[in-house]
């Protein structure tokens, strides 16, 4: 069984289409970096694994099974927005407010949601920034609370929508590495968006990448290549690599590890 | 206490208890939600509403529930899609002020309504509203009650919610319906133009105090009934409106509590 298939699927809202008769398959285990600029269609394609946007045509298989919502085998990280970085309540609230959240009722939690709350926090080591208020939190300390989120309820597979987004690179490289940790603990399969492929870097099994609406999919050194990219985007690209970095080099002009407009 | 002597005054504190309970733990969640526009908005759309009833001879509580409730639904359906849409709901709002001024100018008997739907005057509320007020306030809290769980997760993580299987859009919708009712019942107290102080202030000032979801429930229902029966005791020995009273200490309690959280922020 695979972990995620797409068989001709094309996706998008009202006129827009940011994939068109897309197929891959992605092996139960894999860690895959989800890559594309800003607006590629990477959200759209972790809300269609969710069950949130229907496919426009084509078929979507998540383990096995059509996608729907409230899938307990998937845990999510979300995009953090602004208003969330101002919050006045402690990370632990957060986290019991999501299992609890499930059920109606006033919000008094009940042992079994403590206790793996409990559980997820010490997995990602952040017992102790839980009892803190989220404002008080860095970027990356509030990922890190986010993604034992995720583990609640022990999930097969993660979805990250960009958990990279204003960090800076050591506090990418400690989110990626304790992704790839509880990954291989549990033999869950990850998707990982990022506009940035530097990070990911010896981290990921394979890339998924995304752009002018069609995808590849395979090891870094087959998709991130002139040949698979140029043909993704029907234009020259060129890739560069040197000191461990890999840089992508289109229309004549040089941009390190890929940013907002850039390929990679 | 000589002042509990009197009729008007047991209703006014009675009043003020129960409205003190719907707008405390009501506001705390707008605030949370930051949906405190949202409040503001309906009160004005039911000062319409509380007009046309004193017009056509009904309780102008129902009216103005009526209409609260209307503005409530509209605003809980259009969800994402009223934000930032400033300027309709100005024009929206202007409109029913406007429509509330037209309906009391054929209601010439009465001038003075005007002044208590616009500041409220909680020392006029009689046995029969503060009975509808306790129904209301009742209702209200019996269903925060039952969605407050789902709520507080569509409200903190409204994308993780809808994966997870909940509706941000239809838990908002309800949640709309209750700031409504919540609106109504603080209009008598402080009226329309400042129910601000009573659904606002107090649940900010909590959030200033405790970054715990309960303990800032409890705190901003102790705090909205402590604004407003010290209100209610000033206004009795000075003889000045006790709207002003409220938003007066409402007011200093926030700045205080911003304070405080400010000292403890730097000091940390």
């Amino acid at each position: 069984m695979t972990a995620i298939s797409f068989k001709s699927v094309t996706l998008g809202h009202g006129r827009r289409r940011t994939l068109e008769k897309a197929s891959f398959e992605v092996a139960p285990g894999d860690f895959i970096g989800l890559l594309g600029a800003n607006g590629a269609g990477k959200t759209t394609l972790l809300r269609s694994l969710l069950g949130l946007l229907p496919p426009i045509e084509g078929a979507i298989e998540v383990m096995g099974s059509r996608p729907s919502r409230g899938n307990r085998r998937i845990g999510y990280v979300p995009q953090i927005h602004r208003a969330f970085s101002e919050l006045h309540l402690i990370g632990r609230d957060l986290l019991v407010g999501s299992v609890a959240g499930l059920r109606f009722g006033w919000p008094f939690s009940i042992g079994a949601d403590q206790r793996d709350v409990g559980r997820v926090l010490d997995l990602v080591e952040g017992t102790s920034l839980a009892q803190r208020p989220i404002s008080s939190l860095s970027g990356g300390e509030r990922q890190r609370l986010l993604i034992a989120q995720a583990l609640l309820g022990r999930p097969s597979m993660l979805l990250l929508d960009e958990p990279l987004v204003s960090l800076d690179p050591n506090h990418q490289m400690g989110v990626v590495e304790l992704v790839r940790r509880v990954q291989k603990e549990f033999g869950m399969t990850v998707v990982f968006s990022s506009h940035e492929l530097t990070p990911l870097l010896g981290s990921i099994d394979g890339v998924l990448y995304l752009g002018h609406r069609s995808v590849a999919l395979g090891a870094v050194d087959d998709v991130i290549t002139a040949e698979c990219l140029s043909r993704l985007y029907n234009a020259p690209i060129e890739v560069v690599r040197a000191g461990g970095r890999i840089f992508v080099v289109a229309a004549g002009e040089v941009r390190p590890g890929g940013h907002a407009h850039a390929p990679v | 206490m000589r002042m509990l002597q009197y009729d008007f005054m047991q209703n006014a504190f009675a009043a003020t208890f129960i409205v003190a309970c719907v707008a405390g733990t009501i506001g705390y969640f707008m605030v949370l939600r930051g949906q405190t526009f949202a409040g503001h908005a309906m009160s004005h759309v039911g000062f319409a509403g509380a007009t046309g009833a004193v017009l056509l001879g009904v309780s102008p509580l129902l009216g103005l529930t009526l209409f609260t409730m209307t503005a409530g639904l509209g605003i809980g359906l259009l969800g994402e899609r009223a934000q930032g849409r400033d300027v309709a709901i100005g024009i929206v709002l202007s409109l029913s002020l406007g429509l509330g001024l037209l309906f009391l100018n054929f209601y010439t008997a009465f001038a003075g309504q005007a002044t208590t739907l616009l500041f409220g005057n909680i020392l006029g509320v009689g046995r029969s509203t503060l009975w509808l007020m306790l129904a209301i306030g009742l209702v209200a809290l019996l269903a925060l009650g039952a969605i407050a769980r789902p709520l507080i997760f569509c409200s903190l993580q409204p994308e993780l919610a809808e994966a997870k299987g909940v509706s941000p859009r239809a838990i908002g919708t309800v949640f709309m319906l209750l700031v409504s009712l919540a609106v109504a019942e603080s209009v008598q107290v402080v009226g329309i133009l400042l129910v601000f102080t009573l659904m606002v202030a107090p649940a900010a000032t909590a959030m200033h105090l405790s970054s715990r979801v309960t303990t800032a429930v409890a705190l901003s229902v102790l705090l909205a009934l402590a604004e407003a029966w010290l209100g209610l005791v000033l206004a009795y020995y000075t003889n000045w409106p006790t709207s002003f009273w409220i938003t007066f200490i409402g007011a200093a309690c926030y700045l205080m509590a911003w304070g405080l959280s400010r000292q403890l922020r730097t000091a940390r």
